[in-house]
């Protein structure tokens, strides 16, 4: 009774559970829940947000892949779908969803327009959404099938469930607060 | 495209002008009469035609931008007569830093037509009481369309723009009791695209609104200045992707009639097959997602299905979709494949009987009749004064339809009606739509009954490429593409106004062609662009919750509303 074990520190507790595959393993369960259960916000300005509702529509049936919860609250979504050009005017107001969304968020550039301004190399169309916020997945086309955004989506689950996430989300900052 | 007849005009002009009007220049090209007239006289003019019912409809308002001239921009006007579909053209000479005389009080559809040339070129109106940018956004310097400004010399925008209505001169700053203001989009889910509305809300009443767009603006007309004449073909798809093919014809018509060619038969059938098939599924679109946005969600289902139908068959026309980029100045990009319009009569069976039942899920559903009638009305003077045309306009009443009253291509010798509505409520807008699809495949199957035998395209060496198997088969066809491609298709010098009736209403191209090989100017009179103006009228001192209705059957492409 005189001598009691100490309580172990936090670092031990650490240094412990490394050992065992416990940790692995919780986040393998997460991300199979994260990966089949995607809630998207579809962001469609533009011809492309008229296929992502064939996406979405009978035939090809995105609920097929766990994503068929659209929410219109960034609160309430995990995947920001932006199907369609992006305008410098529209810039701020992406960016300002894109905050509202709660972590662990991923993006989607669908089609030409969002990946790099397509073909409208023209004074009021964003060169590209990464430009102001990260993008995970960009799906090409003009607009792409959507077998290809089905695609699209399906390699997003597997970047989930691989624990890769893009390296470039972590650094990013709001472009309209830095240039102020 | 009609031939205009002003003859009685120009004396009637005279009797009231007397010897001021001499001095107008009066001119005749492609059919169409141009009057110049001194800005000073600008509105004394219009409201002399408009008193006495020369014409009773500005179509479209634009500007041309010709920087080695003395007085540097022309301002077109484009006026039409609802009842006979005559039309003339005035002109109007203004300097760098000159002002025309705005026409807001004569027409009030000419607000945002004129908001619009402020923008892309600096023209400022004296007398319009909200002269500011209506496209580009609130930090942008410069006007666009100036010949001057590089068409890739972007600026960014750093803030959204907040809610605001300075503009209105009844507005005052210190509040009035309970006013809750409340910011709708421009990404919101029952606006389909990216229209922002500001309104002010007392209660669930709708105490005062303004609408923002050009949050789609991808500067359609700047590109096709830098583009060659079958190039700009793509970006036409993009104006109303609910129905591409029709935008595609519209533009392909201006240019052949510029050119003065007229396409084979076949081409011709083709075309009214692919532009009814692309009105059936816009309305499908408007009639799905407005349901949608009530809550009908079945019919959603049941339409998007219809739609999918559609689109397969159009894969296997051309193997695209939704952008299909099918027409070449000319004709076809491409013969249909054996048996396909076989395969549009099978569908056209399938669509009736779809159409069917979304009449039946909807038209006798007490829901969807309470929240759409009496809302959203409005009288045939008043749309003609907007500018409404098309579904919007016929359902106010107005049997104004360009392939009755202006018929092209083969509609003159097809079997089918009009349907007008009485009110213009959004219940009226839905019903003619239904009708105007069933009508649209009773066209689409009499044309596949009888395809007329021949080609696909005109054969001119100067204006169609030659086919594969010449390019790489002969020495002449190599040099005829190497020498098309090169120099382009040229247009002779000119300027023409060329519409269409697509599925939202009168869709016009105005361009004028220096002889290169691309459009010196290529404007588009968008049919959605003079409707959506009247919005915010429309919904103010009504609830909240028919906003989205109203709203949804406007059918607003933002592609085409924004360019």
């Amino acid at each position: 009774m005189a001598q009691s074990t100490p309580f172990p520190s936090q670092t031990d507790v650490d240094e412990v559970s490394k050992s065992f595959a416990f940790t692995t393993r919780l986040d393998d369960l997460v991300a199979w829940g994260r990966k089949n259960s995607l809630w998207p916000l579809p962001y469609g300005t533009a011809c492309c947000g008229i296929e992502l509702m064939s996406v979405m529509g009978p035939k090809y049936d995105l609920a097929r892949f766990g994503a068929e919860v659209v929410r219109f609250s960034p609160r309430q979504a995990d995947l920001l779908l932006v199907a369609g050009t992006i305008t410098e005017k529209m810039g701020p107001i992406l960016v300002h969803i894109y905050e509202q969304m709660l972590e662990p968020k991923y993006v989607i550039a669908m089609g030409a327009c969002a990946s790099s301004g397509g073909f409208y190399r023209s004074y009021h169309v964003m060169q590209g959404i990464d430009r102001v916020i990260p993008v995970d997945v960009f799906v090409p086309g003009c607009p792409p099938t959507p077998e290809a955004v089905l695609d699209g989506v399906i390699s997003l689950q597997k970047m989930i469930g691989d624990h890769k996430p893009r390296p470039w989300r972590d650094n990013w900052v709001n472009p309209y607060e830095q240039k102020q | 495209m009609s031939k205009s007849n002003n003859d009685k005009l120009k004396q009637d002009l005279k009797a009231r002008f007397g010897n001021q009007s001499e001095a107008w220049q009066w001119s005749r090209t492609f059919g169409m009469d141009c009057v110049v007239i001194p800005r000073e006289q600008v509105q004394d003019f219009f409201s002399f035609i408009k008193q006495n019912h020369y014409f009773d409809m500005l179509m479209n308002l634009t500007a041309v931008d010709y920087p080695g001239r003395e007085k540097r921009f022309e301002v077109v006007y484009e006026l039409f007569n609802v009842l006979t579909a005559n039309r003339m053209r005035v002109k109007v000479l203004v300097a760098e830093g000159e002002e025309v005389p705005t026409l807001t009080k004569i027409w009030r559809g000419t607000d945002w037509f004129e908001r619009e040339v402020y923008d892309m070129f600096g023209i400022r109106f004296s007398g319009h009481l909200n002269m500011r940018r209506i496209l580009t956004h609130h930090q942008f310097v410069g006007h666009p369309l100036r010949k001057d400004y590089p068409a890739d010399r972007q600026q960014p925008c750093t803030e959204a723009m907040p809610i605001f209505f300075d503009y209105d001169p009844r507005y005052k700053d210190d509040d009035e009791e309970g006013i809750v203001p409340l910011n709708i989009g421009p990404s919101h889910p029952a606006t389909h695209g990216t229209l922002r509305v500001m309104a002010q809300l007392q209660g669930e009443k709708v105490h005062r609104a303004g609408v923002e767009l050009g949050y789609l603006h991808r500067c359609f007309e700047k590109m096709a200045e830098t583009h060659a004449y079958n190039q700009v073909i793509p970006y036409t798809d993009r104006l109303n992707y609910c129905s591409a093919p029709m935008n595609n014809i519209g533009y392909c018509k201006a240019v052949e009639t510029m050119l003065g060619v007229e396409i084979p038969a076949k081409a011709q059938a083709m075309r009214v097959v692919l532009a009814e098939l692309s009105r059936f599924i816009d309305h499908v679109v408007c009639i799905g997602a407005n349901a949608v946005d009530l809550g009908a969600l079945t019919g959603f289902f049941h339409l998007f299905t219809l739609r999918e139908k559609v689109y397969s068959l159009f894969e296997k026309l051309c193997g695209a979709r939704l952008t299909v980029s099918l027409t070449r100045v000319g004709g076809m990009a491409q013969d249909a494949p054996a048996g396909w319009f076989d395969d549009v009569l099978a569908t056209s069976k399938e669509l009736r009987q779809g159409v069917a039942d979304i009449e039946k899920l909807l038209s006798n559903n007490k829901i969807w009749i309470q929240r759409c009638s009496g809302i959203g009305e409005i009288g045939p003077e008043e749309a003609v004064e907007w500018g409404y045309t098309g579904p919007l306009l016929r359902a106010a009443g107005v049997p104004l339809d360009l392939r009755k009253t202006d018929p092209y291509y083969i509609y003159d010798q097809l079997d089918f009606d009009i349907p007008v509505g009485t009110t213009g409520d959004v219940f009226d807008r839905y019903l003619v739509r239904i009708e105007e699809m069933k009508q649209s495949l009773r066209i689409v199957d009499q044309v596949c009954k009888n395809i007329p035998e021949g080609d696909f395209t005109i054969r001119d060496k100067a204006i169609v490429l030659p086919e594969k198997k010449d390019v790489y088969g002969n020495i002449e066809g190599l040099m005829n593409h190497f020498m098309l491609v090169i120099n382009g298709l040229r247009p002779p010098q000119g300027e023409i106004y060329d519409a269409t009736e697509a599925a939202n209403g009168e869709l016009g191209f105005y361009l004028v062609s220096d002889g290169s090989g691309a459009p010196y100017r290529l404007k588009v009179r968008p049919p959605c662009f003079a409707i959506y103006q009247s919005f915010p009228e429309q919904i103010t001192g009504g609830l909240v919750a028919d906003v989205i209705a109203i709203l949804g059957s406007m059918n607003l492409i933002a592609g085409e509303l924004d360019r």
